[in-house]
């Protein structure tokens, strides 16, 4: 398959410029660049999401033209986005089909769906069983479940957005051992993703777009990481992060025995678990998918009152958090993983989000000021360097790295003492993680406490001073800066059967 | 990456020309539409509809709905009418208790304030989705209001009390000018108050609000309580304005509430959207009913011809934001 001159613009934004893509059959071609690049937009555009464009696509030599993702599945191109499109109450073999359950005197045959269904599996080394629920499966499953359904469509090109972001470790596995397969039954495969570490386990070809625009397209056995990056970036990134040294304050958060139980099942997902973070202090907490990571900052903020149990302690005071209320008065800051779900009013502005865990900060004689408002916003805009026309643009139309950088502007407006960060830099790129590293960096020269919750050992080593890790939803193990090495600290995050 | 600023937000302006087409379609096709007192008259009906549709638009902002409206008014409205002409009386104690005029006007609205705010607990506490509580608070206050009645209009509630829905104040009708104060006020209230900001955000995004520290919970039984005290208010003007308290006033009004907010751009899974847009929304509603009238079309025809107004701005509404992608 081969895009030819493809060109797209949005409103005010001119998203892809004369981009060529060629993938071949039983290859696989990787697709890089920063966020905002245009890789999503290009996919769009071979999966027939967008319909209209200047270019045209090539398959087999032939010209195509799509007038929706049916038509260009019927031709064999099939699309795996970044968030899963499934539909979570209904069986694996009822979602595989959907739009298309073969009949039987006009009613579904759920015997001959199921045998496909279980077929296609078997085919991916799976064998689940097809009548359970999408809800029930974990997300590396739910993803298969997706590969299956490609598959029914006889697919001959198959583009997978960012597939490993929200998978663990074995899981990533499992998929890349796929994906050959995929390779050898000759699908050509578009893959899309911002570690660099998988060009060469998985890639065959690399093509890198910047602004809109492929600055290059390689073989990957004939370009370095270095290289790839240098052209994601446009420039140099001669310095690479390096933490500062500072010393530790007093201990600034305490927590004590702090358990969560799971409603109405037996079992919990945290327990007994207890820690301290001193000011000036950066704590890694490592922990696979599913180990209680989110549970145990989000029980910390005070979201699960009932089933948690437990003590915290802020500068050696006891205090009590019933509610994210209650926490965020307390001093304390949330940055959540999942950024469009739990951090951003995402049709607001950008000032009217930064200033959302903080009105009162903005609240003249009883009344919210737009003008102070404002001027704030232009402050963090300036200071974290958020890319946006203006500060009343809707958060919904900026990249990732920036959408980020909204959130952390809200909670620097708050001045917390205490910062819990989860999956800072997931889905964002390059430059904008660096620039959130040196900003943690930073925070905590000026005092804050800070917990950073990470999946990626080389970041969570590089930014803490020490690291917990936790498995199970118990803590198993500690180490201080200079005991780091990914080894150890994975070995402790795994399960230990 | 060159991005250019969008000049001026149209979607306000869009049932305006809308209202302004409409308004101008039926001077041409009737002498009687713009008389003086025959836009009074349309001002004093959409009086109504408007208070309860300001506090209707609060609660779909906030992504939630109020089907109760209706018959909190006909309560309200009962409760004021009731107690303001027989009081309430023990004659176990010989105790008697007489009501002012603005001491019905206070339990009226508290009337309204307390059932919306059940609605809100119910919604908050226990999780009820808004559709099913309110729509559960419908039956209960219709059911209350038949109670209190017995199923007979209270009527002949003196001059004092009916000046609120006839009478004038400076050649405007009283009810206009009452809901005048409530939309000045409503339109402060969600543009300059941290609780308004908390409604736009609750709606757009519940759960970041919750995590930004915004007590949600809190907002939304506000939300609630305001619907409840505002349709209290409107129970008043129309009780006023019969000089009766019907048991079966305001059925239906939630329709037609939720029509003005629809046609006045708030998206009904919220977070978007103005009292100024369901203003102009009710005014919609007011002129066509008026204009059907005028012109002598059927009763009949004229729910078909609101019903595909209804569809037709909200198509409307979808058309622009798909361009606007």
């Amino acid at each position: 398959m081969k895009a030819r001159k493809i060109s797209k613009s949005f409103p005010g934004v001119r998203a892809l410029n004369e981009v060529d893509l060629e993938v071949c059959a039983g290859k696989v071609t990787a697709v890089v660049g920063e966020n905002g690049a245009g890789k999503t937009t290009l996919m769009n555009i071979l999966s027939g999401v967008y319909t209209e464009y200047d270019g045209e696509l090539l398959l087999d030599g032939q010209k195509v033209s799509f007038q929706d993702t049916t038509d260009a599945r019927r031709v064999g191109i099939s699309i795996i986005h970044q968030e899963l499109q499934l539909v979570p109450y209904m069986s694996i073999a009822e979602n595989i089909f959907l739009g298309r359950e073969p009949l039987k005197l006009g009613l579904i045959d759920y015997k001959t769906m199921q045998e496909k269904a279980r077929l296609l599996l078997r085919k991916l080394g799976c064998d689940a069983d097809v009548r359970k629920k999408i809800s029930s499966l974990r997300i590396g499953q739910q993803q298969i479940v997706e590969i299956a359904k490609a598959l029914s469509f006889d697919v001959r090109v198959l583009i997978m957005d960012e597939p490993t972001s929200a998978l663990s470790e074995s899981e990533i596995n499992t998929l890349f051992v796929l994906i050959h397969s995929l390779k050898a039954k000759g699908i050509a495969i578009v893959y899309i993703t911002h570690k660099m570490d998988e060009l060469t386990l998985i890639a065959d070809h690399v093509t890198v777009l910047r602004d809109g625009c492929a600055v290059g397209h390689s073989p990957v056995h004939k370009i370095t990481i270095a290289e790839v990056v240098k052209l994601m970036v446009g420039r140099d990134i001669k310095d690479f992060f390096v933490k500062k040294q500072h010393d530790k304050g007093d201990v600034r958060l305490k927590i004590e025995n702090l358990s969560l139980k799971k409603s109405g099942k037996s079992g919990a997902f945290l327990e007994t678990i207890s820690f301290k973070v001193h000011a000036s202090e950066v704590l890694g907490l490592y922990g696979l998918m599913g180990a209680g990571r989110t549970e145990l900052f989000e029980t910390i903020f005070g979201l699960h009152r009932t089933p948690a149990a437990g003590t915290v302690f802020i500068d050696g005071k006891r205090v009590r958090i019933n509610s994210p209320e209650d926490a965020v008065k307390a001093g304390m800051a949330l940055i959540p993983e999942d950024r469009k779900n739990d951090s951003l009013v995402l049709n607001m502005s950008i000032a009217r989000n930064i200033s959302l865990a903080s009105i009162g900060k903005v609240i003249r004689n009883g009344v919210v000021s737009k003008t102070l408002e404002q001027k704030q916003a232009e402050v963090y805009r300036e200071k974290l360097n958020i890319k946006s026309y203006s500060s009343n643009q809707p958060v919904i139309k900026l990249s990732g790295g920036n959408q980020q950088k909204v959130v952390v502007s809200k909670w620097l407006v708050t001045d917390p003492k205490i910062l819990l960060l989860d999956e800072p830099t997931r889905g964002i790129d390059v430059n904008a993680k660096n620039e959130i590293y040196k900003l943690i960096d930073e925070l905590a020269l000026q005092g804050m406490a800070i917990v950073v919750v990470s999946s990626e050992l080389p970041e969570i080593m590089a930014i803490s001073d020490r690291i917990i890790t936790l498995c199970g939803g118990r803590l198993t193990d500690e180490f201080t800066r200079s005991e780091f090495t990914e080894e150890k600290i994975l070995k402790a995050a795994l399960p230990s059967s | 990456m060159k991005i250019t600023e969008r000049k001026f937000d149209l979607s306000v302006l869009q049932p305006l020309i809308a209202l302004m087409l409409m308004a101008i379609a039926m001077t041409i096709l009737s002498d009687n539409f713009a008389t003086k007192d025959n836009l009074f008259n349309v001002a004093r009906q959409i009086s109504v509809n408007v208070c309860i549709s300001v506090g209707m638009t609060m609660v779909i902002l906030t992504g939630g709905i109020d089907l109760s409206v209706g018959s909190i008014l006909a309560l309200t409205g009962a409760v004021a009418a009731g107690l303001l002409k027989n009081g309430i009386e023990w004659t176990e104690v010989h105790l008697f208790v007489g009501f002012t005029l603005f001491g019905v006007i206070w339990i009226a609205m508290a009337t309204g304030g307390f059932l919306g705010c059940f609605n809100g607990w119910m919604i908050t506490r226990f999780k009820v989705p808004p559709f099913v509580a309110t729509l559960a608070m419908l039956t209960i206050a219709r059911g209350l209001t038949m109670l209190y009645t017995k199923g007979f209009p209270v009527t002949q509630l003196g001059d004092r009390f009916t000046y609120l829905g006839t009478g004038w104040f400076r050649g405007i009708p009283m009810p206009v000018w009452i809901s005048a104060v409530v939309v000045i006020l409503s339109v402060f209230f969600m543009n300059k108050t941290r609780t308004g900001r908390y409604i736009y955000a609750i709606g757009g995004n519940e759960r970041a609000s919750l995590l930004s520290g915004v007590n949600v919970n809190k907002v939304k039984v506000i939300v609630y309580m305001i619907a409840g005290i505002l349709a209290g208010i409107a129970g008043l003007l129309v009780t006023a304005r019969l000089d009766s308290a019907q048991p079966n006033a305001g059925l239906g009004y939630e329709l037609d509430s939720i029509a003005a907010v629809v046609i006045g751009g708030t998206s009904l899974s919220g977070g978007k959207g103005s009292i100024t847009g369901t203003v102009i929304g009710a005014g919609i509603i007011g002129v066509l009913n008026n204009g059907l009238v005028l012109l002598n079309v059927s009763p009949f025809w004229q729910q078909v011809i609101k019903g595909f107004v209804i569809l037709l701005a909200v198509i409307i509404d979808k058309m622009q934001k798909k361009e606007a992608i």
